[in-house]
C-alpha cells in the first residue's frame, strides 16, 4: 500500500461520512484474491483476511487487530465481542459490507432516547482509525466470518517493505 | 477577600478541634446547615469520602460484628439509568442526594416520607459527550456546602443546585468536552471554595484542578499538572519534592518540545484536605499517549501526588510516583490522611494505594517519603522504590525492563506485566479504621500484555497508541479485598474474589467493614478477622462505594449497584488469557453469567423499628 492510496482512502471516507446512509448488504465471498502492501482484497476489491493453515494471519489482519484495540475496544470490548454499551461486531459484520462499514465509522451512529444512550462518534478526522480502516475491517471480517478466534493472533505474516514509513506519513508523525 | 480568608481559617480550626461551628453563616436565611455543621453530625454523610481525611470511617456502631448477619433490605430505589454507577449518595439531615451516570440526573429523596422524590434535576447535555468519556459515563458523586448541591457534569460544567428546590444557582464550564475534557469526579467543598478536576487522559487533555467560589461559581484559581511554573502554580523557590526545592521549569524540562500541552496528567480522582495545614491533596493521571516511546522524559507532573495551598493553589510539595509512565498507572486514587505511630512517634501521614501496585506513606506536612510497599506481591514491573535519601534515584521506582513497554522500542509486545493498566487498584476508594489501625483496600489482581505503537493527535479524538490484553493474575482470580498495614507492608487478611473488587470500602466503629463485588454482592466483613458476616446479592454488579447514615435512630448501609466502568468493558465477553494458548480462549467465565446492567440503590438496616 502506498502513501497516496492511504490518503485517497481517507478522502473517500470523509465524503461518505457526510450523511450518506449506505444500504445494508451482507459482505460477499471473503476469499482473498489480491494482495497489495500487506492488505488482501476479495473479488469486489473489499479488504479481507488470508489465514494460513497453521493459523498465521496476513499482515493487514494483524495490524487491524492492533488498531482495533487502540480505537474500538473501549466500547466494543475485547476482540470485537461487544460490551455493555456497544454491539458485538463479530455478529454485526456478518450483515454489513465494506461501504456501509466505512459509512458507520466515518459518520458515527447514535441511538439516544429515554431507554438508552448509545453513541458512536465520527472517526472521519481520526487518522489513527482512517489510516488503518482497511486493516480494521479485514480483522473484524476475519472475526465475523473467517473463524479467527479471540485474543491476539498467534502468528502473522511479516510487515511488507515500507509499511512503517507509509503509516508514519499517513499519521503525520515523525519518528 | 482578606476577611473571607480569615473566616475560612477560623472554620478550619474549628473543624480540627472537632467543634460544631454554631456561628451563623452566609446561608442563614434558609434553614440548611453549613458543611461544617452538616459534617459534624455523625448521622450525616456530608462529604463524598465522609470526611476531609477521606478515611471513610464512620463512628456509627449500631450495626456491629455480632448483629451484622441479621441485616435486611430496608428500601430500594431505581435510578432509571443503566450504565456504570460509581460514587456514593450524600445524606444531609432528612434528605438523601444522589447522582446517576450520564445524563447525570440528581435526585433528592425524602427519608421522612418513604423516600419520595422531593426534586430531580437532569441537565441538558449534548450526547456527543458520551463517546468522549473514556471508560463509561460514570459520575462519582455530588458534594454539599452552604445549602447547595454541587455537581460536576459529564460535559465538564460544574453546577450548584439549591439543595431544597433543585434550582440551578450557578453554572461554570471548566473547559470543552469537544477536546475530550469531561467531568466524572466528586467535587470537594472547603470553606468558601469548590474543588474540581478534569478527565481526559485518553484524549491528551492537560489536567488541572480548579477552585471555584461556592457563592457564585467564579474560578478563583486554576492549576495545571503540566506546563510553565505560572500555569502549574509552582514557586521554584519554595515548592519541594522529597525535601528539595524543584527549581524553575520543573515540568517543562521533562518533556520533548511542547508535548506537555497534550500531555494528560488528568485529575479525575479524589480530593482530601488537611484543615490544620490548609493543604489540598490529590493525584494526577497518566501522561498522554500510552506509547511511551513517543514522549521521552519524566513527563512531570503526571503521576504525581500534589499538596497545594487551598487558598492560593501554590504547590507546597509534590512527589512523582511513576516517572515516564509506561503502563497507564494513573496516580489519581484517594489520599487518606491519618495520624500513624511510626517508630514510637505520631506522624501526620498521607497514605495512597496507587494503581502501580505500591502503597505510599508520606509525611503530609513535608512530603517526605516514609514507605512504599507493594500491596500485591505479584506486582512485577518494579522491584521497589529507592528509599536511600543520598541516592541519585531517591524516591524513584526501579523498573524491570522486561515488563516496561517501550524499553525495547514501540511495536513490541511486552508480556506478562502485573498489574494491568487498570492498576492493582483503580478509583475505588479504600478506608482507614483508627480502631484496628488497618487500611481496607478493594483491589484488582489482573495482568496484561502491552504493545505500544505510534499514534497521531487530533483534538477531541482518542490519543492512545497501545494494544492491551488483560488476564487474571497468578492464582486465576481477579479481585482481592485486603486488610493492609502500609507501614510494614503486611497483609493481615484477604478475601479473593473471582472478578475485580471495584466497589469502595466503608469501615465503622461497629467493627464491621463493608464493600461490594462485581457480581453484585454487598458484603459485611469482620474488620479484625476478615470473616464474611453478611453477603447479599443486589440487582447488578457493584462499582459504587458503600456509605452509612443514621435516620430516626436507626443506622443504614447504602450502596449503588450498576455494573459498568472500566470493569464493565469485559462484561459481555469476559477476559481471555493469551498465555493459555488459543484453545483456552474464553476459558474464564464471563461476568455476564452473573449480572446484567441496572442502576439501583439498595439500603440495608437491622430488623425491628
Ligand atoms: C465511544 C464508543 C464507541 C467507539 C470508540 C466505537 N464504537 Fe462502534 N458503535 C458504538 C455504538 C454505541 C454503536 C451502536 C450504535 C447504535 O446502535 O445506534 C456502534 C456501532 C458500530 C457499528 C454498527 C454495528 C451494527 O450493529 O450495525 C460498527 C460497524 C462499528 N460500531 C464499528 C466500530 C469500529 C470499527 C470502531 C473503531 C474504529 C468503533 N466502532 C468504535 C460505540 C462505539
Amino acid at each position: 500500500m502506498t502513501v497516496t492510496s492511504r490518503l485517497v482512502l481517507i478522502a473517500f471516507a470523509l465524503a461518505l461520512g457526510c450523511g450518506v446512509a449506505a444500504l445494508a448488504a451482507a459482505p460477499g465471498n471473503p476469499t482473498p484474491v489480491k494482495e497489495s502492501g500487506g492488505i488482501w482484497t476479495d473479488k469486489d476489491g473489499a479488504p479481507t483476511f488470508n489465514i494460513a493453515k497453521d493459523g498465521s494471519v496476513d499482515w493487514g489482519t494483524f495490524v487491524g487487530f492492533l488498531r482495533y484495540n487502540d480505537a474500538c475496544l473501549r466500547c466494543h470490548g475485547p476482540d470485537g465481542a461487544g460490551s455493555s454499551y456497544a454491539p458485538d461486531l463479530t455478529q454485526a459484520l456478518k450483515g454489513i459490507d465494506y461501504a456501509q462499514f466505512i459509512a458507520f465509522v466515518a459518520g458515527g451512529i447514535q441511538a439516544v432516547n429515554t431507554a438508552q444512550q448509545l453513541v458512536m462518534p465520527s472517526f472521519a478526522t481520526d487518522k489513527n482509525v482512517m489510516c488503518f480502516i482497511q486493516e480494521i475491517y479485514a480483522y473484524l471480517r476475519a472475526r465475523a466470518t473467517g473463524g479467527l478466534g479471540r485474543g491476539r493472533p498467534p502468528k502473522h505474516a511479516p510487515a511488507p517493505k515500507g509499511f512503517d514509513e507509509a503509516s508514519y506519513k499517513c499519521l503525520g508523525i515523525q519518528m | 477577600m482578606r476577611l473571607r480568608e480569615s473566616w475560612v481559617a477560623f472554620a478550619a480550626l474549628g473543624a480540627l478541634a472537632g467543634a460544631v461551628i454554631a456561628a451563623p453563616t452566609a446561608n442563614a436565611q434558609n434553614a440548611m446547615p453549613s458543611l461544617q455543621q452538616a459534617a459534624a453530625n455523625t448521622g450525616n454523610w456530608a462529604i463524598p469520602a465522609l470526611n476531609y481525611a477521606s478515611t471513610r470511617y464512620s463512628t456509627l456502631d449500631q450495626i456491629n460484628a455480632s448483629n451484622a448477619g441479621q441485616l435486611q433490605v430496608a428500601w430500594t430505589f431505581s435510578t432509571g439509568v443503566l450504565r456504570g454507577h460509581e460514587g456514593q449518595p450524600l445524606v444531609i439531615g432528612d434528605v438523601m442526594y444522589l447522582v446517576t451516570p450520564f445524563p447525570n440526573t440528581v435526585y433528592a429523596l425524602d427519608l421522612n416520607n418513604n423516600e419520595r422524590i422531593i426534586w430531580q434535576y437532569t441537565p441538558t447535555q449534548n450526547p456527543e459527550v458520551i463517546p468522549v468519556m473514556c471508560c463509561d459515563t460514570v459520575n462519582r458523586g455530588v458534594a454539599y456546602g452552604d445549602g447547595k448541591i454541587i455537581l460536576h457534569q459529564a460535559d465538564n460544567t460544574v453546577v450548584a443546585l439549591d439543595a431544597q428546590t433543585g434550582k440551578v444557582d450557578w453554572s461554570t464550564p471548566l473547559g470543552s468536552y469537544k477536546v475530550g475534557a469531561t467531568g466524572t469526579d466528586a467535587p470537594l467543598v472547603v470553606g468558601d471554595k469548590v474543588f474540581a478536576g478534569v478527565s481526559g487522559g485518553e484524549f491528551g487533555v492537560n489536567g488541572f484542578i480548579a477552585a471555584l467560589s461556592l457563592a457564585d461559581g467564579h474560578i478563583i484559581w486554576k492549576a495545571n499538572s503540566e506546563g510553565p511554573d505560572s500555569m502549574i502554580k509552582f514557586d521554584p523557590n519554595t515548592t519541594t519534592s522529597l525535601g528539595k526545592v524543584v527549581g524553575a521549569d520543573s515540568s517543562l524540562k521533562t518533556w520533548k518540545g511542547d508535548q506537555w500541552k497534550i500531555g494528560g496528567g488528568d485529575t479525575w480522582g479524589w480530593y482530601s484536605y488537611d484543615p490544620k495545614l490548609n493543604l489540598l491533596y490529590y493525584g494526577s493521571g497518566n501522561p498522554s499517549t500510552w506509547n511511551p516511546v513517543q514522549r521521552p522524559g519524566d513527563n512531570k507532573w503526571s503521576m504525581t501526588i500534589f499538596a497545594r495551598d487551598a487558598d492560593t493553589g501554590v504547590a507546597k510539595w509534590v512527589y512523582q510516583m511513576t516517572p515516564h509512565d509506561q503502563w497507564d498507572y494513573d496516580g489519581i486514587n484517594e489520599m487518606i490522611l491519618a495520624d500513624l505511630t511510626i517508630n514510637g512517634q505520631q506522624v501526620p501521614v498521607l497514605v495512597h494505594f496507587d494503581r502501580n501496585g505500591l502503597a505510599y506513606v508520606l509525611n503530609r506536612a513535608t512530603g517526605a517519603l516514609i514507605a512504599a510497599n507493594k500491596y500485591d506481591s505479584d506486582v512485577n514491573w518494579t522491584t521497589g522504590v529507592d528509599m536511600d535519601p543520598s541516592s541519585p534515584n531517591y524516591g524513584r521506582p526501579s523498573v524491570v525492563a522486561q515488563y516496561a513497554p517501550g524499553s525495547r522500542g514501540a511495536n513490541v509486545n511486552y508480556q506478562g506485566i502485573c498489574p494491568a493498566a487498570l492498576g492493582s487498584k483503580d478509583e475505588q476508594p479504600a478506608a482507614f479504621d483508627p480502631q484496628t489501625g488497618l487500611f481496607y483496600v478493594p483491589t484488582n489482581h489482573v495482568c496484561m500484555d502491552y504493545e505500544p505503537y505510534p499514534v497521531a493527535y487530533t483534538a477531541g479524538q482518542p490519543y492512545v497508541g497501545a494494544t492491551l490484553s488483560m488476564f487474571p493474575g497468578p492464582g486465576g482470580y481477579m479481585g482481592r479485598f485486603i486488610a493492609f498495614d502500609p507501614v510494614t507492608g503486611k497483609t493481615v487478611w484477604a478475601i479473593n474474589d473471582q472478578f475485580s473488587d471495584w466497589g469502595g470500602a466503608l469501615t465503622t466503629a461497629g467493627g464491621v467493614v463493608f464493600y461490594g463485588t462485581l457480581k453484585g454482592y454487598l458484603r459485611a466483613v469482620d474488620a479484625k478477622t476478615g470473616k464474611i458476616l453478611y453477603n447479599f446479592k443486589t440487582p447488578s454488579g457493584i462499582i459504587g462505594n458503600v456509605m452509612t447514615y443514621m435516620h430516626g435512630g436507626k443506622q443504614y448501609i447504602a450502596v449503588l449497584s450498576g455494573v459498568g466502568g472500566w470493569a464493565g468493558i469485559g462484561l459481555a465477553a469476559g477476559l481471555t488469557d493469551p498465555h493459555a494458548g488459543l484453545g483456552a480462549v474464553g476459558g474464564y467465565a464471563a461476568l455476564k453469567n452473573y449480572t446484567a446492567l441496572g442502576g439501583q440503590l439498595t439500603v440495608f438496616a437491622l430488623p425491628g423499628s
